[in-house]
């Protein structure tokens, strides 16, 4: 088969987009499932010393937030990131993250307004609508709960 | 099997994460904000604690977990103390994993120094 550089040229458009795509998700899956199959391994584990499944889950939570700031500290979790996107965005080390690095970047800025400003640049958005979304969800509950005779 | 599960749903909510960063122009902020406003809505039809039965932290580590909690926590507390539980209830839920971010974030910012990162 001939094909001249134009024509290369634009099959090649035509296919690489999609093999990233493709590329991408792999990563995505591979990464976002190990953490979260740390975060399952975590959680039997604080489960057999003893704590019931919603602390387990919590303690887990909380674990691999301090793991992911490690890391972010020492720069590793943005290589990870760079290659894996939402694998490294989705679980809550991605959430970690976006609160841990501002807050390195803008230390120089000072405590207040760098540090502690800046830490809500992503978290900040998240909090306010998770916020918003749970407390309209507890309103109609409260006005539903007659109708389902709780 | 459960340790199966969480790989397996884990990395799949990731995957509809990757999806709407390739195929929407959505920025991070935004695909967190819709992950955990979907969790909160997905919690309070009761589709997600199936999820979260089955798949364990498959299902609470992605931030559709974190929506879950919020949804949950504001149930049992608006159940204790009516209309103000629907104020408290949600954030009393997710305080751990929000303090520990916000304490990790201050101590980081103190430990490391920004040429650190790449």
């Amino acid at each position: 088969m001939k094909i001249s550089k134009e024509e290369y040229d634009k099959l090649s458009r035509q296919v690489s987009p999609k093999s990233k795509l493709w590329t991408d998700c792999l990563w995505a899956f591979f990464v976002g499932g190990t953490i979260c199959l740390i975060g399952e391994g975590l959680r039997a584990f604080y489960q057999t010393r003893g704590f019931i499944l919603t602390d387990a889950s919590a303690l887990a939570s909380v674990t691999l937030v301090v793991l992911s700031a490690i890391l972010t500290s020492l720069g590793w979790y943005q290589k990870i990131a760079s290659k894996a996107g939402a694998g490294t965005l989705v679980p809550i080390t991605g959430f970690a993250n976006a609160v841990v690095s501002p807050a390195i970047e803008y230390r120089v800025e000072g405590l207040v307004t760098g540090v502690g400003a800046k830490m809500f640049v992503i978290a900040g958005p998240v909090i306010v609508w998770g916020m918003m979304a749970s407390v309209v969800w507890g309103v109609i509950y409260y006005f539903l709960r007659p109708m389902l005779g709780g | 099997m459960r340790f199966f599960w969480a790989f397996l749903v884990g990395g799949g909510l990731c995957v509809i994460g990757q999806l709407l960063i390739d195929l929407t122009a959505l920025t991070p902020a935004r695909i967190l904000v819709l992950f955990v406003v979907s969790g909160v809505a997905l919690s309070a039809l009761g589709w997600y604690e199936p999820l979260a039965d089955f798949a364990g932290a498959g299902a609470t580590v992605p931030l559709l977990g974190f929506g879950h909690l919020l949804a949950q926590g504001v149930l049992s507390a608006v159940e204790r103390h009516g209309l103000l539980g629907a104020l408290t209830g949600g954030f009393s839920a997710a305080a751990g994993g929000i303090a520990a971010s916000l304490v990790c974030g201050v101590l980081a910012s103190l430990a490391a120094r920004s040429k650190d990162q790449c």
